[in-house]
């Protein structure tokens, strides 16, 4: 099996959105809710770089290790997902996620969070693959149809690369290769414990 | 003649064509610049702070924090330190007064009980305790949980039923705060008069307070280990409020470093805090004889006020004419 895993090629983002606004349609996010955004470092200053973040699906997830009440999964490709039906909405995942990836609406009274939302790598929850209730409630299943997230799919500048991470890997690197710099995979050591050194 | 001006030419041809090599790769130098090396770079940011932060055009602005590693210093705390404080207070406390139990037992009224009682707690005191106490048992149970039920709960009762009690247990740990809080104010005005520590505290700790042996050293309304629990509720309550109100209302005054640090105080001040609430429980219950009805009717025997909080029955008697500084017959005896 692959283990998927996300790539933004910083040297490539130009903070397009077009990942976010994908995400957000693909999946009919709410208002509010973001799974997927772009950060830009030093805006306007010589060196500036924008990099496209979301959840990173990290090995040995900081989430699904805090979680008091054990929602999240790992599937066979090394995706990171969560049951909503088990979330409580404590809001602890979000302060041990490196990434800010988790994000909750706001209902009910206080500032209380409702069940948590994030990034499911286009691959749905633990309802039947493609029904009626997955949609619902976590988007489309694209990697059930064979499809990789739509993100990346839909990068202009094929900054973003999701798949197999060898494989995404070996393609920045023969990037960096060719262009002769490469300023490395943003959150590859936080995320994968493993950097590509360029 | 002729062969040193061969010499000659070969030595200017030579050196024209080691210029020519040298100047060759200098258009492709232009080319060879790096983009990168005046860019921001990952690893440098995170050795300069502890988190990487730009601009987003999105309005979430807590979402420009793109890396923040700092969470696997709190998911330590969480999944480890927590456990262990919590796990050593809370059981330790169970196995020192379950020890004790056995080895004290409870402790006795010495000279029995006279069949006269006083007023210790009035109603409105004795509703404002059990109102803190009711909000404490469920919101240390509900918190509890939060730490301890993964591993402890969960593999008992599955996935399903874990979830929705943990659901309601979080209801319930958000509305209770409000009575909690109400209630620790309430105790800390109602009570102050008679907590703030004097000479009597430092012989009575000086004393053992009477725990070990059948010394009653004397007291005013509260003695030093009562202002002890007192303080801590006071102060402890205090702090589990400002920080659970914090964490309840995310993000409002702080950000995420704030948010782990009111984690770490909340959880670390509510294991203590369940821990000592133990230790009360068994000396107001099982650990001494006569002390329940204090909190429950609100009247103690006079023998009882006599032995643990002498000062202040003289106190009471003064203000009420009845003189008695001797001890009154035990009933048994009387009858």
């Amino acid at each position: 099996m692959a283990r998927m895993k996300f790539l933004c090629d910083a040297d490539r983002c130009i903070e397009c959105n077009a990942c976010v606004t994908a995400c957000k349609n693909e999946h009919e996010v709410p208002w509010g809710i973001n799974r997927r955004r772009v950060v830009t470092i030093n805006d306007g200053k010589p060196g500036e770089r924008s990099v496209t973040m979301a959840c990173m699906h990290c090995t040995d997830a900081p989430c699904a290790a805090v979680c008091p009440v054990n929602c999240f999964y790992t599937t066979a490709d090394g995706v990171v997902l969560h049951s909503k039906d088990l979330c409580i909405g404590c809001g602890y995942c979000f302060y041990a996620c490196p990434f800010g990836a988790p994000q909750y609406p706001k209902v009910g009274n206080f500032g209380s969070r409702g069940k948590m939302d994030k990034c499911t790598y286009c691959a749905g929850g633990p309802e039947a693959d493609g029904s009626k209730e997955e949609y619902e409630k976590y988007g489309a299943n694209r990697l059930a149809e064979g499809k990789l997230p739509l993100c990346a799919e839909m990068c202009s500048t094929k900054s973003l690369l999701a798949g197999d991470g060898e494989i995404i890997a070996q393609i920045y690197k023969e990037r960096v290769m060719k262009r002769g710099y490469g300023s490395g995979a943003w959150g590859w050591k936080t995320a994968y414990r493993e950097s590509i050194e360029s | 003649m002729s062969s040193f001006g061969r010499v000659i030419r070969l030595a200017i041809g030579g050196w024209a064509l080691l210029l020519l090599i040298t100047a060759a790769p200098a258009p492709s130098l232009a080319q060879q610049i790096n983009p990168t090396a005046s860019s921001v770079n990952e690893r440098q940011l995170l050795q300069e702070a502890d988190r990487i932060q730009g601009r987003v055009s999105i309005p979430d602005q807590r979402s420009s924090v793109l890396m923040q590693p700092a969470g696997r210093e709190w998911r330590e705390f969480r999944n480890v330190v927590l456990r262990w404080i919590g796990g050593v207070a809370i059981v330790g406390m169970m196995a020192v007064l379950v020890i004790f139990y056995l080895t004290r037992g409870m402790v006795r009224l010495e000279s029995g009980r006279s069949g006269r009682t006083i007023v210790r707690f009035d109603t409105f005191e004795r509703f404002v305790h059990w109102m803190t106490a009711t909000c404490f048992i469920i919101l240390a149970i509900s918190g509890l949980n939060i730490t301890f039920g993964r591993p402890v709960l969960l593999p008992l009762i599955g996935f399903e039923a874990f979830s929705e009690w943990s659901q309601w247990a979080k209801y319930a740990h958000n509305y209770l705060s409000f009575p909690f809080t109400i209630g620790v104010v309430l105790i800390f005005l109602m009570w102050i008069g008679g907590n703030i520590p004097n000479k009597v505290d430092v012989a009575w700790i000086r004393r053992g307070g009477g725990i070990v042996g059948h010394d009653h050293p004397p007291a005013y309304r509260f003695n030093a280990g009562q202002k002890m629990i007192y303080w801590i509720v006071v102060i402890g309550g205090g702090l589990v409020a400002v920080t659970g109100y914090q964490l309840m209302f995310p993000f409002y005054v702080t950000g995420i470093e704030g948010m782990q640090l009111a984690q770490i105080v909340h959880s670390v001040v509510a294991v203590l805090f369940v821990a000592t609430m133990i230790a009360h429980i068994y000396i107001g219950t099982i650990g001494m004889e006569g002390a329940f009805e204090a909190m429950g009717s609100g009247e103690v025997d006079v023998n009882w006020a006599r032995e643990h909080h002498s000062l202040w029955l003289d106190q009471q008697m003064a203000r009420t004419g009845t003189g008695g500084s001797q001890p009154q017959p035990a009933k048994a005896a009387a009858e």
